[in-house]
């Protein structure tokens, strides 16, 4: 092994479910408050994966309240609690960048089955 | 004081208290060895040399070769010097210094040698803006301006910034953290950048 991955390697998550872009996912995050935790869920679909190790992240955007909200996410992060793949999506490309341009019906991902 | 030699290895990221992402620079530092130890009665001055980096006895001068001989080390690559080196107990010639001299938080300095960038321009070497890009301009996005007046003084005073060599100087970079210490794999694992280029040569010194 790599002996810059040597350092990273006891921090990387090892239950990290399947998830690609255009995939429908709730992420759990530890929200913390002053001295108190909890945890808060984002929902939304995948539009990048991006690094490896431990610096990968993903990005994932959904739409609150009519304005469209993106958080990059860093995969192996602590606070990062679980990552639940909802619907598997169909799409043609790794970054879907091309949703940002679009709305409503337009920005619809087809289910892959 | 207490030192080691040792080689950048690159940049990564660990998780940090409250899950927060601290960059951080892996060093392999060490195992280095004791060649010499000045005093101030055949010096005048105290320091530790030590050397760093097993390498093949071709490879090293037959004058190195014979001053490593002296401490009974393997030929070495790397030898620097560490002024006012204090370590519990006496420093004998041929010791081994490892990185568990050190240990989690920490404050070092490092010091290396940064990339050389060769002959850079203005902008590059001290932040200028360039000229304009646009108007009917030519030749002149990247170009420093006017260096000085007229006929008084007549001259380029000294020291104004303009082109020329970058890089490759000796670099200290202090009160950096020691965010991770591993003894087994001789690693050190240092908060922030350090200067130099990946297996770059650096040491790393204790107050």
């Amino acid at each position: 092994m790599n002996k810059v991955d040597l350092v990273s390697a006891a921090q990387l998550k090892t239950d990290v479910p399947e998830f690609g872009p255009g995939d429908t996912v709730a992420v759990h995050v530890k929200v913390i408050e002053g001295d108190k935790e909890r945890i808060q869920v984002f929902q939304g679909v995948v539009i990048s994966r991006r690094g490896s190790g431990i610096n990968e992240t993903f990005t994932v955007r959904k739409i609150s309240d009519g304005i469209g909200v993106e958080r990059i996410f860093p995969l192996h992060s602590p606070n990062v609690t679980k990552i639940e793949r909802l619907r598997r999506g169909k799409v043609r490309r790794a970054k879907l960048f091309y949703l940002r341009g679009r709305s409503g019906k337009a920005a619809r991902i087809e289910e892959k089955r | 004081m207490i030192g080691i030699i040792g080689r950048k290895l690159g940049m990564t990221r660990i998780f940090g208290e409250r899950g927060k992402a601290i960059p951080v620079t892996v060093i392999e530092a060490g195992p280095c060895y004791v060649t010499q130890v000045k005093t101030e009665d055949t010096d005048g001055y105290n320091a530790v040399q030590l050397g760093f980096d097993e390498t093949k006895e071709k490879r090293v001068t037959k004058p190195v070769l014979g001053h490593l001989k002296k401490a009974g080390v393997k030929p070495l690559r790397v030898l620097r010097e560490f002024r006012d080196f204090e370590l519990e107990g006496e420093l004998q010639l041929g010791q081994e210094i490892r990185v568990d001299i050190f240990k989690e938080g920490d404050k070092v300095s490092v010091t290396g040698f940064t990339k050389g960038r060769g002959f850079a321009g203005v902008v590059k070497r001290h932040g200028f803006g360039g000229g304009p890009k646009t108007h009917g301009q030519s030749d002149r996005w990247r170009a420093p301006g006017s260096i000085g007046q007229s006929s008084f003084p007549s001259r380029v005073l000294k020291g104004l910034r303009m082109a020329g060599r970058m890089g490759n100087t000796r670099v200290t970079v202090k009160n950096l953290e020691v965010v991770k210490v591993d003894p087994e794999n001789n690693l050190l694992v240092i908060k922030g950048a350090v200067p130099g280029a990946i297996k770059g040569i650096v040491t790393i010194r204790k107050q």
